[in-house]
């Protein structure tokens, strides 16, 4: 076997966080340059880095020198993933770009006390207000660290067609509709939802759903502050998700299923019809369209519907999960920055954003642009929701929200109980 | 001690004393030249495994996010949070069933195939060739393969169910009491092919002769095989063991793309538990102290292995060479 790959993993950790700490005085350089006529630049990552998307950023940052003359915009497109690994090494690091892709939650708050991201409360007070409640996700302590320009809620994905082909004709509404549902296309010997259990959050997100319907939203916001879990509509969630997994509605081998990549993974299988619907947030259908042959996804034949009600929860079956990304300014970033996190968030920017159906605009005036009706529809459902639950692992942040996933992982495993999630992240939290 | 080291001692001191200063120059001259070798090689050494090690020591020992300063100690509580925890115990039984079976079933097999390929026969290069392709397939390509292979109602099933066998069918990589043994098929598939070639290479320093010499006597080609060829295979077998044992011990890249460690964690293996359980969750404190664990399991059984069946080739190996040059 291979000697050598395993000595790099021994000394994996160790090597990243020593580059850590052998550069971490290295920054600081960018904001000796913000004097106004001095020349300025900006450095600025993103994760749109094919077709009509980049070419739209890239436009957007030659009309933003034009109109701040000095200042250079230095754009990098990268693929997601690769964005994300090099962000991490670049908080590490202290070196990260000066506007950047935040996604909220706990992963802000251990920037932020790292004092890494910029507090832009006040120097970019109207356009905070002009976005109104969805910049929640990105607050601590009462102060605003990013403008979200993209937020999505999570629902069901459906194939149209398989739900017309074994006679369902109303999209459940209900966790009865939904186990209604499931029975009939059984009988159809059609396998009803794919679930990506093998990447862990996709099936996270239903525990995260459970808990949403079970829980008040204060005991919601409560825990994401506190870290307390003791009201038993946590256990409840679990009891609820266990129902579920007893019904057997998932794919085949489904503990080992990735959620996006390749035909076999849960969006190959709703893409290619070989499954009815799953769970998923609102970037599925783009997903789904580089899943299949000829780009189309599911076509026309793509549904959704929201999160069912359960019987007897304390939360509004209105509230979504979902989750969104927004735009920061590395804290030693210059001020002008700020202004350019200002001008993504401007009424023109985020209607051209949602033309091309980049995401789901953030600004209420600009909702009206989005194109896909499927998207609409989601839209609809977020804008009528009383409160959007951020995902947990990122509310929680990566500590806990990993152990918290493990531990529902293990429910659809059949290896945890619903008291085994509350106490994964009970421990975890103690821990952190 | 074995006794080739201390002649050459006496060799060395004898041959230094009586020459004096001309010899001292000229160690001297080679000492540079060493140093001026091997420096650049022991400086990235130094650069890349011991500092890096070293520092996974100092960070185990801390609370650490891998953002900000180092500041919250916590002592040895990373090194006794992980020894307790079910599945990093876990993935140290997956690791020693994977060196126990990877050693069980691939000697065997190794063994024969090499001896088969010893033999002349029409083909033979093509199928040494054949052999050892699966070794040389970069890990992830052949690991993103099987993957699509094992799907449920995939391309294994759809084979088994034309040969008639659809009732050995399983969830190959889903089905948490299977996992462990369809990733153990392909490490199997993976690595036998090192095996057979190394075991091919220490059949070509055995001697003709005593072949030759025990058929004369009347030995069957299996009793020669077993009496002789294998014995003197000894210090191949042994050596592949221990590359074996180490990989498996720190078994990565397969398990990795084939289950990450999953379905609910029944293939976790110590270094997918830590990547998943540290570095995914950006607690590198604790990722530190289980790399450092790691490596701590993995030296002592090198150490183990060594001083128990390794050295003994040492003592054997050398007069055999010197005879074989003469």
């Amino acid at each position: 076997m291979k000697r050598t790959a395993a000595l790099r993993a021994v000394a994996l950790g160790a090597a990243v966080a020593m580059i850590a700490t052998a550069c971490s005085s290295g920054s600081g350089s960018d904001d000796a340059t913000e004097g106004a006529g001095e020349s300025t630049t900006l450095t600025w990552w993103h994760n749109s880095n094919t077709g009509a998307g980049k070419d739209y950023y890239d436009q957007l940052a030659d009309e933003f020198e034009g109109d701040h003359p000095g200042v250079t915009v230095e754009v990098s497109a990268l693929a997601h993933e690769d964005m994300l690994t090099k962000l991490d090494a670049a908080f590490q690091t202290g070196d990260q770009p000066d506007v950047f892709m935040e996604r909220g939650g706990g992963e802000l708050k251990a920037h932020v006390e790292a004092g890494l991201v910029k507090d832009i409360s006040d120097s970019a007070a109207d356009t905070i207000s002009a976005i109104g409640g969805s910049v929640a996700g990105w607050q601590a302590e009462g102060q605003t660290y990013a403008l979200p320009f993209s937020l999505g809620v999570v629902g069901f994905w459906y194939n149209k067609q398989i739900f017309a082909d074994a006679g369902i004709t109303e999209a459940p509404t209900t966790m009865d509709d939904l186990y209604a549902a499931i029975d009939t296309l059984k009988a159809a010997g059609i396998e009803p939802i794919s679930v990506g259990a093998g990447d862990k959050w996709p099936a996270a997100h239903y525990w995260y759903y459970f808990a949403l319907r079970q829980c008040s939203q204060e005991v919601l916001t409560d825990a994401v502050q506190t870290l307390d879990f003791s009201d038993d509509c946590w256990v409840r969630a679990g009891t609820s998700l266990e129902e579920l997994v007893a019904k057997e509605p998932f794919n085949t081998g489904f503990l080992a299923t990735v959620a996006q990549t390749g035909p076999a993974s849960a969006s190959g299988l709703l893409a290619t019809g070989k499954v009815a619907m799953e769970l998923a947030g609102h970037w599925e259908p783009g997903v789904m369209q580089g899943l299949t042959d000829d780009g189309q996804g599911l076509g026309e034949n793509t549904g959704w519907f929201a999160f069912p009600e359960v019987a007897g929860g304390e939360g509004d079956p209105k509230a979504q999960l979902g989750g969104g990304d927004a735009w920061a300014c590395s804290n030693d970033a210059p001020d002008v920055c700020v202004d350019f996190l200002e001008f993504m968030l401007s009424n023109d920017v985020q209607k051209g954003f949602a033309e091309l159906d980049m995401g789901l605009p953030t600004l209420p005036s600009a909702t009206a642009f989005v194109s896909a009706p499927e998207l609409a529809q989601l839209l609809a459902v977020r804008n009528e929701a009383p409160y959007i639950q951020l995902y947990f692992d990122t509310a929680f942040g990566e500590s806990i929200g990993g152990a918290m996933n493990d531990a529902i992982a293990n429910v659809f495993g059949g290896v945890g109980s619903a008291q085994d999630v509350v106490d994964a992240t009970v421990a975890a939290a103690e821990s952190a | 001690m074995n006794p080739g080291a201390t002649d050459q001692a006496t060799a060395w001191s004898v041959a230094s004393g009586p020459r004096g200063r001309g010899a001292s120059s000229n160690q001297w001259r080679k000492r540079l030249e060493i140093t001026f070798f091997v420096a650049p090689a022991l400086l990235l050494f130094a650069i890349f495994v011991i500092v890096p090690v070293l520092q996974a020591g100092r960070y185990s020992v801390f609370n650490w996010n891998g953002l900000g300063p180092l500041d919250n100690f916590v002592g040895l509580q990373n090194y006794v949070q992980a020894l307790g925890d079910e599945i990093f115990q876990r993935a140290v039984r997956n690791n020693l069933t994977i060196a126990f079976f990877s050693i069980a079933i691939q000697l065997p097999i190794g063994i024969m195939v090499a001896l088969l390929l010893n033999r002349k026969f029409r083909g033979q290069t093509a199928m040494r060739v054949i052999v050892f392709v699966p070794y040389v397939l970069a890990e992830v390509v052949a690991g993103v393969v099987w993957v699509l292979i094992l799907q449920p109602n995939g391309p294994l099933d759809a084979v088994l169910d034309t040969l008639g066998l659809g009732f050995i069918g399983q969830v190959w990589l889903g089905d948490p009491s299977v996992a462990l043994w369809t990733v153990m098929g392909v490490l199997t598939w993976k690595y036998s092919g090192l095996a057979i070639v190394l075991l091919l290479a220490g059949l070509q320093g055995v001697p003709e002769e005593l072949h030759e010499a025990a058929s004369i006597d009347g030995a069957t080609w299996w009793q020669v095989q077993r009496k002789i060829t294998i014995p003197l295979l000894g210090p191949t077998i042994r050596t592949w063991i221990f590359l074996s044992l180490i990989g498996s011990l720190q078994l990565f890249d397969m398990v990795w793309i084939l289950t990450k460690g999953g379905p609910v964690n029944a293939t976790v293996t110590m270094a997918t538990y830590l990547i998943n359980q540290g570095t995914d969750r950006q607690q590198y404190g604790y990722a530190s102290a289980v790399a450092i664990l790691l490596f701590c399991i993995s030296f002592i059984l090198a150490i183990l292995y060594q001083t128990l069946f390794l050295n003994r080739d040492a003592g054997v190996d050398k007069p055999r060479r010197k005879k074989v040059t003469r």
